[in-house]
């Protein structure tokens, strides 16, 4: 009774859960040019319903169902252009890993960049600020002399 | 009752860390000896009742004690023992528990070897380290009980996570939490001197080793994840910049940027501050991880919203910490004294610029990780930050950082010269270029960058050679002279270089997957496929039973040009009926540091099964690499330890004014 529930299981554990190995061989195009680009695109392509993964690597059914859709457009003659802007389309921006440059995404492509060249002027002000410390060390001012002169008396020549 | 104790256990170091976390605080301020002292006693105690209480849990998964919510949901009793064990920390609440368990680790072990730190520093350490540790058992007790019972026992648990059912889980996690949570220290450490107002040059030499020795745990469990996703997941990917990677990879790059500036800072008495701030950074990028990981935010921000008690828990002690420490920061930094001045082009110069790109690339994974998730949260617009991005502006960083990193050990310090530097390299560039020629006659133009990724490598290992053979005067001096030299170097030196040959190591091999092969095929029994000069001949599929899974498995025997038989290949794939969940074991083949990688995909109605084969040229250099800049760690420590076990402070170091020795 046990094994026979085990096998159940088994079987039923096959329907539910078979994966789909990422890219599969009945799913490659002939032409070894138009493959390439569809393998390129595919990595730049959201498996929406996994975390964070490619259609190219996803196992999931919805990703295959988008890795035939992108071979297709592409044997229909679409340029790579057209088949992002189809599923974005379709889906949002979203489906796409590298997202694009817009307004709401500035901060996200700059925010490095521009800390980076933030880092080198401050600092370049910084060093030479330094410089300038470490060349000119700091004299008394005329205020600062004049103290002097009162603390440490009058000057030798007048005491002669 | 094992549980309850185990939970007791818990409760009594939460009591410990409460006294820890206020006792040593106010004996440091009246300069009380007593409470001072009594921090390594609390320490070290609380370490021993984390430790009974993991003990406990580890128990009870060893013995399958189904009456525990925790073992039932994530074991099995046909399990194998190994993996009763690691299942332990393969789930929320274990893994919360292996973090305190850590944390109490390196607090006890700052109360049992830090016998060289000032008392007042120690006692302060201490306890900013179990206001840390007083935090997660609250969370832990409160929210992630891992103790809690089930009324009826079930008489089998829910499994283990399939994927999680590897060796990979015994290594991984633990190495990688002992990176994670030890730069505690380095963060307590940074509060600590902010209490006190007082920093200087021991400090950092104090600092140092804790560092070093939580770096070197989180370089090679970082790159022990990456293995494990490498031939767990089927498709050999090694890196994926998910949110979860990139979690563990914030911490190692302040963390990297921490260690040269404590060198800085050890060695000329500057960039106090700025190693401050790093020190509490590296923590908290270590906490925001844990955050990300443990919230559940990174699954979806809705189901974050759905259940936020951990999350906000969570939220809670980041804030505190991370806004505590960066207010005091703030509000004491500014006391400090700026130490020693340096010319730009300087050794300090050098680490500098290291700094700056090492922060920016931690900087870049911080926003792309965390933007889309604020993004979603503030405008509810959903978008994706994959690799695509992280390439496009990680990567670049590397390139001046990694250019430049010759010349850092070769500058002089307070001043230097770049041209002169740039001159004894002269070898190193060559062997660069020659490496870029011979790569491009190799592979022909497949890919153009490529090559000068290799050529960067080679560079900068020869650029590490060339500081160690000057150093030791070998080929100029008699060999006899040289191996004095040699075993008089100091240790950090060795370290140096060999850290920087790994992590060259690792960027050619990262380099060399641009020649990576592929093949997808659908093969029947008795037919062939090649790839790179070898040709696997597929012999037969056979079912299998393992404890607790059925495996479909392949076995392919592997004959290179010559046609002589160098490896038998079984991939499989495994069924396990109690998560009705299936994985893809592939199997590796190992040629020199290259590998072929092969997995099996499904059977079809015709007898042919799809397989993935994969030829990934010199792609053991990538872990390998890890693992040589973890040596290059352990020398530096062992040079460490020498030191700060001394007494007294060298001859040259007491010299100079601004070291202040030990009180």
């Amino acid at each position: 009774m046990r094994r026979c529930f085990q096998y159940l299981v088994f079987l039923l554990a096959l329907i539910v859960a078979t994966p789909v190995l990422a890219l599969q061989p009945d799913e490659i195009l002939k032409d070894p040019a138009m493959e390439a680009r569809a393998r390129e695109l595919s990595r730049e392509l959201r498996c929406m319903v996994c975390q964070n993964q490619s259609i190219d690597d996803s196992d999931a059914p919805l990703a295959r169902d988008l890795r035939l859709l992108v071979r297709e457009r592409l044997v229909q003659g679409d340029s790579d252009r057209q088949v992002r802007d189809f599923l974005v389309a379709r889906y949002g921006e979203f489906v796409l890993l590298r997202p694009p440059l817009r307004w709401h995404t500035l901060i996200l492509w700059f925010l490095g960049p521009a800390a980076l060249l933030a880092g080198i002027g401050g600092l370049y002000l910084l060093a030479r600020r330094r410089r300038m410390v470490v060349v000119e060390p700091a004299g008394l001012s005329g205020d600062e002399q004049r103290r002097l002169v009162e603390l440490s008396g009058p000057p030798p020549s007048d005491r002669t | 009752m094992i549980p309850e104790l185990g939970h007791f256990a818990l409760v009594l170091a939460l009591a410990l860390g409460v006294v820890q976390a206020i006792g040593p605080l106010i004996g440091a301020h009246y300069r009380d000896a007593a409470l001072m002292r009594m921090a390594d006693s609390t320490a070290l105690m609380q370490f021993v009742f984390v430790a009974l209480s993991f003990a406990a849990l580890t128990v009870c998964y060893v013995t399958s004690d189904f009456s525990v919510v925790n073992v039932y949901e994530n074991s099995h009793s046909a399990m194998p023992l190994i993996y009763k064990y690691t299942s332990v920390w393969g789930n929320h609440e274990g893994s919360m528990l292996l973090w305190v368990l850590i944390l109490a680790l390196f607090g006890a072990a700052v109360a049992a070897f830090g016998g060289n730190l000032p008392a007042t520093l120690k006692a302060n350490v201490l306890a900013v380290q179990s206001w840390i540790a007083c935090a997660f058992y609250v969370f832990i007790l409160l929210t992630s009980n891992p103790f809690l019972r089930l009324a009826e026992a079930p008489l089998e648990g829910r499994d283990l996570n399939p994927i999680l059912q590897d060796i990979g889980l015994a290594i991984h996690p633990p190495l990688l939490y002992l990176g994670y949570v030890g730069f505690s220290i380095s963060f307590s450490f940074a509060v600590a001197a902010l209490i006190e107002g007082r920093i200087d040059a021991a400090w950092a030499r104090w600092v140092r080793p804790w560092t070093l020795a939580a770096w070197m745990f989180l370089t090679v469990g970082i790159s022990m994840g990456s293995y494990w996703a490498y031939y767990e997941l089927g498709w050999g990917g090694f890196w994926f910049w998910d949110p979860v990677e990139n979690s563990s990879l914030m911490p190692w790059l302040a963390g990297t940027a921490l260690l040269h500036s404590a060198v800085v800072m050890e060695k000329r008495n500057a960039l106090k501050i700025w190693t401050l701030l790093l020190a509490i950074l590296a923590f908290s990028l270590s906490l925001l991880g844990t955050f990300l990981v443990r919230s559940g935010v990174l699954t979806s921000v809705h189901t974050f919203a759905t259940d936020p008690s951990r999350g906000v828990f969570i939220l809670a002690i980041l804030v505190f910490f991370i806004g505590g420490a960066l207010a005091l920061f703030a509000w004491r930094a500014p006391l400090l004294k700026q130490g020693g001045l340096f010319a730009p082009v300087s050794r300090e110069g050098a680490l500098v610029f290291n700094n700056l790109f090492l922060t920016t690339a931690c900087l870049t994974v911080f926003v792309g990780t965390l933007y889309p998730l604020a993004l979603e949260s503030v405008t509810g617009e959903k978008i994706s930050v994959g690799p695509p991005f992280f390439n496009l502006t990680f990567a670049p960083l590397f390139i001046p950082l990694l250019f430049a990193m010759p010349f850092g050990p070769l500058l002089a310090w307070k001043r230097g010269d770049v041209l002169g530097v740039a001159q004894r390299l002269m070898a190193a560039f060559a062997v660069g270029i020659v490496a870029i020629a011979v790569t491009f006659v190799i592979k022909g133009g497949q890919s153009v960058l490529a090559p000068f990724g290799i050529g960067l490598g080679v560079y900068v290992i020869g650029g590490a050679l060339i500081d160690l053979i000057e150093r030791t005067g070998l080929f100029r001096l008699p060999l006899a002279t040289v191996r004095s030299r040699a075993a008089g170097l100091p240790r950090s030196v060795w370290g140096t270089a060999v850290a920087h040959i790994g992590i060259a190591m690792s960027l050619i091999g990262i380099v060399a997957q641009v020649w990576a092969d592929e093949r997808i095929v659908s093969l029947k029994p008795q037919q062939t496929v090649s790839i790179a000069g070898y040709t696997l001949s597929f012999d037969r599929l056979t079912q299998r039973t393992g404890p607790n899974f059925r495996e479909q498995a392949a076995k392919f025997t592997v004959r290179n040009s010559g046609g002589t038989v160098v490896g038998i290949m079984d991939p499989s794939k495994r069924t396990f009926p109690a998560r009705a969940t299936t994985t893809t074991e592939a199997s590796l083949l190992t040629r020199g540091t290259s590998q072929l990688y092969l997995s099996l995909g499904d059977a079809n109605d015709d007898g042919s099964v799809a397989v993935r084969l994969y030829h990934k040229p010199l792609v053991l250099l990538i872990w390998l690499g890890s693992v040589v800049m973890m040596l290059g760690g352990g020398l530096s420590l062992s040079d460490r330890r020498l030191r700060v076990g001394a007494p007294k402070p060298a001859k040259k170091t007491a010299a100079k004014p601004a070291l202040q020795p030990a009180e």
